[in-house]
């Protein structure tokens, strides 16, 4: 690993560079778009608080597109994303029981930062440990773990249920809202906190670049070539949980968003190496989110339809990869 | 009486049939030879009607297999697959009895118990009996699929390569079995066969194949030789002579 | 595992009990010497409708999920984890849309037919799967499920019926009357028609190539199975709501003891299917009483907790 790695692979004979600038240029104007577009109010108020929701969405599409990449390098399978693994129920759960414990009026009074670093913490941990008991105590299959991650979720979604009814309906509106993401309702002090994440994530990722793309070959030849696989491993879930816990305390749970960019960006990339794959998955999701939500609000004026629109979207472009594979 | 008439498949481009013509009487072992990719197992799986061919025809005693009504078939014909995945939990027993569906559908008569008892015995199962097969192992499963063919007693029985995972006494006592069942029941029983010395010491009959179409149909005594073994398997092996049947041998 | 001569009287004993206990339990005024005519109106109006509905239910769900376990060969799947249900929603959702005043009948008939579609669409896609792994099946399964439930989802948001959706999603008991669950018995004959076709059931187990081989219609034994899946699933989904797991947990608890003939084991599953239910929804009036936790709530919690435990302990041998 070093400078022969360096080097791009040219599949197609277009330099990834050259994609990502023409991708990265399409954002731009996607951001410009929803900047511009359509502004009713003055231009002094409009422009800041719009720039403050696309640096929300923004976030939100880096954090889940890397998060997306990161886990199926993970789990060497293209198909699979953290929102399977019961994260976004998770984060309801959390929410739930902490309306419970604190009632309504606390509840929504809560100092963001401090909720927001709570709800990290806990779904972090809450992968590590599943990683730790379904992964390491004994070995298994990365599909049975999968799959006891999308249990955990109904798992979460039950009990999450369970406190709703245990609470009054007034509360349980409160809760009802938070069930779906929404690009509307974004608390811009927890921007700082996602941003500095973030950077912090980044930086850990680009100096362990190489150890990603060597993971893609699979347990045995990485562990051949010398790579500790446990402890990058267990690394990769705490950068990936991190992630998920950004995206989701921004804007909620968004299961199948991942698998559209993740996928798209292998294939359009022209490259299997993890540094220009991150970026472009990024910035796919990026257009996807921005000039989405600027499309369905500005122009087609349709609210906070995005979301669904977008997991409906993605749960059939997992089963077109579905049945893609197994033709093969 | 099986007539296999003008039978092609190919899959994609490949072709993996071409023009397949022969007929098999009603008593007596046929064994089905070729390398690996010839076609052995798509012939087997067109003739017992599970796929169809591209054209041509498979008759069964004057009658298309794909017109002929299912139920009565399966009393006449049977196959035995190479791939058994049976993630199912049966006992034994159960499982073999299901051999007699076609002929009592489920309400066993003292005649199915009889079959099933005896082909428990011939496969050395009884004390296996009440254990669940996905408990056994590889060959013991074996075993029971052959027992749940055996007892669904029919003319003609078409196995495609039975002796996988079965040690050396095993292999020989399936196709002792063999055997048997042609000289004592009166069937005709197609078995694919990686060792050619079973097909040389069992069958009557041996089809050669490679690269789909048949190259060689003939009886044990003339099929041995080493410019057929060559010309097949692409290796040189020396025939003898042991016992008056025809062995090969490769030697490096 | 042969069943002692005892085992069935023990068996219809304890389900007996259990009925019995579910008659008492209730928030009403209630005497057991039944003399008043409110008494009398509590048993015969709610009391009996709803503890027979539960068994009838109960019976229904595990069967339904042990046929369907048949028909895709594998495990761990159950109407809920194969997109049926969910199609059963979306057509209980356009019948609230579009026919709202259509008998509870033709409600159920409706959502059979959504049932089936997404049922075959499902098989369909199984089709072009390589049987790899077996818990793909499940996987895809859900996944379709989630597809068509953001369909729902979607029309739910778009004509506010969003309220309406989670309470039909979440299995409840609480509103069973006389008058309000006799289509339930229908399930109960589609279970005697599961048992006397149980072999035909039994041999699609065992394949495709197996069956077609010993002399099964293999077609038509498919589509009885999914009809009868799809009914069963309708009327259960249309009475009583969404009661997840139950037909995947049930049917795996009794293989591992007596195996999957269905014979043998289809008389069983029922069975531990009406006591399961039973049992939630004991719990769900005990638990936060005079508070009622629906029997949805309850089941998803307990089932996805004894899934998880089936599901580990099921694969160790697969693996390694």
């Amino acid at each position: 690993m070093g400078n022969g790695a360096d080097k791009a692979q040219h599949v197609t004979g277009h330099d990834p560079n050259v994609r990502m600038l023409i991708m990265g240029i399409i954002a731009l104007l996607s951001i410009v778009a929803f900047l511009t577009l359509n502004v009713r109010a003055s231009w002094a108020f409009t422009l800041p608080f719009r720039a403050e929701k696309v640096l929300a969405i923004v976030f939100v599409g880096i954090a889940i597109a890397t998060s997306t990449v990161l886990f199926q390098t993970l789990t060497q399978n293209r198909i699979l994303t953290p929102g399977i693994m019961g994260f976004d129920a998770f984060f309801m759960l959390l929410q739930s029981i902490m309306l419970l414990s604190l009632g309504r009026i606390a509840f929504v009074q809560f100092n963001p930062q401090v909720k927001w670093l709570f709800e990290v913490v806990m779904m972090s941990g809450a992968l590590c440990g599943l990683y730790y008991w379904l992964f390491l105590r004994q070995k298994r299959d990365i599909a049975v773990l999968v799959l006891v991650g999308i249990v955990l979720g109904v798992l979460f979604r039950s009990l999450n249920s369970l406190i709703g009814r245990m609470i009054d309906p007034v509360e349980f509106d409160v809760l009802q809202d938070l069930m779906f993401a929404s690009f509307n309702r974004i608390d811009s002090t927890l921007l700082t906190i996602a941003g500095s994440t973030m950077t912090l994530v980044f930086v850990w990722l680009w100096r362990q670049r190489f150890v990603l793309d060597v993971l893609q070959l699979g347990d045995a030849v990485a562990v051949n070539l010398g790579v500790n696989r446990r402890a990058v491993t267990l690394k990769l879930i705490v950068a990936i949980a991190l992630l998920v816990s950004v995206s989701t305390a921004l804007v909620g749970p968004v299961t199948f968003f991942g698998i559209l960019v993740a996928n798209i960006a292998y294939a359009i990339c022209g490259s299997y190496q993890h540094r220009y794959v991150i970026p472009m998955a990024a910035l796919l999701a990026i257009v996807a989110l921005v000039g989405g939500q600027a499309l369905l609000e500005y122009v087609l004026k349709f609210g906070t339809s995005l979301s669904i629109v977008i997991e409906f979207l993605g749960g059939m472009f997992f089963l077109w990869l579905v049945i893609r594979q197994g033709r093969r | 009486m099986i007539a296999v008439q003008a039978v092609n498949k190919h899959y994609g481009r490949h072709a993996v049939l071409k023009d397949i013509n022969f007929s098999l009487a009603e008593q007596g072992v046929t064994a089905l030879i070729g390398p690996n990719g010839a076609g052995k197992s798509t012939l087997l799986t067109i003739m017992s009607r599970l796929q169809e061919a591209d054209s041509g025809v498979v008759m069964l005693d004057g009658v298309d297999v794909h017109k002929a009504d299912n139920a009565q078939l399966a009393k006449k014909m049977a196959i035995l697959r190479q791939d058994n995945a049976i993630n199912m939990r049966l006992s034994v027993y159960d499982f073999v009895a299901f051999g007699r569906y076609p002929h009592s559908q489920g309400r066993l008569t003292k005649e199915d118990l009889t079959h099933i008892d005896q082909s428990l015995n011939y496969l050395n199962l009884t004390d296996l009996k009440d254990r669940y097969i996905d408990e056994l192992s590889g060959g013991q499963r074996q075993r029971a699929c052959i027992a749940m063919v055996l007892c669904q007693n029919t003319q003609y029985l078409l196995l495609d390569e039975p002796l996988n995972n079965l040690d050396m006494k095993h292999a020989v006592d399936i196709m002792r079995l063999i055997r048997r069942a042609a000289d004592e029941l009166q069937k005709q029983v197609v078995v694919v066969l990686h060792d050619i010395n079973f097909a040389s010491c069992y069958a009557d009959r041996i089809i050669a194949m490679k690269d789909g179409a048949i190259a060689y149909d003939h009886p044990p005594e003339k099929l041995m030789t080493q410019e057929i073994m060559r010309d097949l398997y692409d290796i040189d092996m020396s025939v003898h002579s042991i016992n008056d049947k025809p062995v090969g041998f490769y030697h490096c | 595992m042969i069943t002692p001569w005892y085992a069935w009287p023990l068996a219809l004993a304890s389900l007996l009990c259990l009925m019995v206990v579910s008659l008492l339990v209730g928030v009403a005024d209630f005497s057991w010497t039944v003399s008043t005519v409110h008494d009398q109106q509590i048993l015969f109006i709610s009391r009996i409708p709803r503890t027979l509905a539960l068994v009838l239910t109960g019976m229904s769900l595990a069967v339904a999920g042990l046929l369907m376990q048949m028909l895709v060969r594998n495990r761990f799947v159950d109407p809920g984890t194969t997109g049926t249900i969910e199609s059963a929603m979306l057509g209980l959702l356009l019948v609230a849309l579009l026919a709202p005043d259509l008998s509870v009948l033709n409600k159920m008939l409706v959502c059979s037919v959504f049932a089936m579609l997404g049922s075959f669409v499902f098989m369909g896609l199984l089709r072009t799967i390589p049987l790899r792994s077996p818990i793909m099946v499940p996987l895809v399964g859900i996944m379709f499920g989630g597809v068509i439930s953001s369909i729902t989802l979607f029309f739910a948001y778009r004509f506010n019926l969003l309220q309406s959706l989670s309470n039909w999603m979440n299995g409840d008991f609480s509103a069973i009357l006389r008058g309000r669950y006799e289509l339930l018995w229908a399930g109960a004959a589609l279970t005697l028609v599961g048992y006397l076709a149980a072999n035909r059931f039994t041999l699609l187990g065992l394949g495709r190539h197996q069956a077609i081989n010993l002399g099964l219609n293999y077609r038509t034994v498919m589509f009885l199975g999914l009809l009868i899946v799809s009914l069963m699933s309708s009327v259960t989904v249309v009475t009583a709501g969404v009661i997840p797991f139950l037909g995947l947990i049930v049917p795996n608890v009794i293989s591992i003891f007596l195996g999957d003939n269905l014979k043998k084991s289809l008389p069983w599953v029922a069975w531990l299917g009406a006591i399961l239910v039973l049992f939630c929804d004991l719990l769900g009036r005990l638990l936060r009483y005079p508070y009622e936790i629906p029997i949805g709530t309850v089941m998803g919690v307990l089932g996805s907790a004894l899934f998880i435990y089936l599901l580990l302990k099921r694969t160790q041998n697969n693996h390694g």
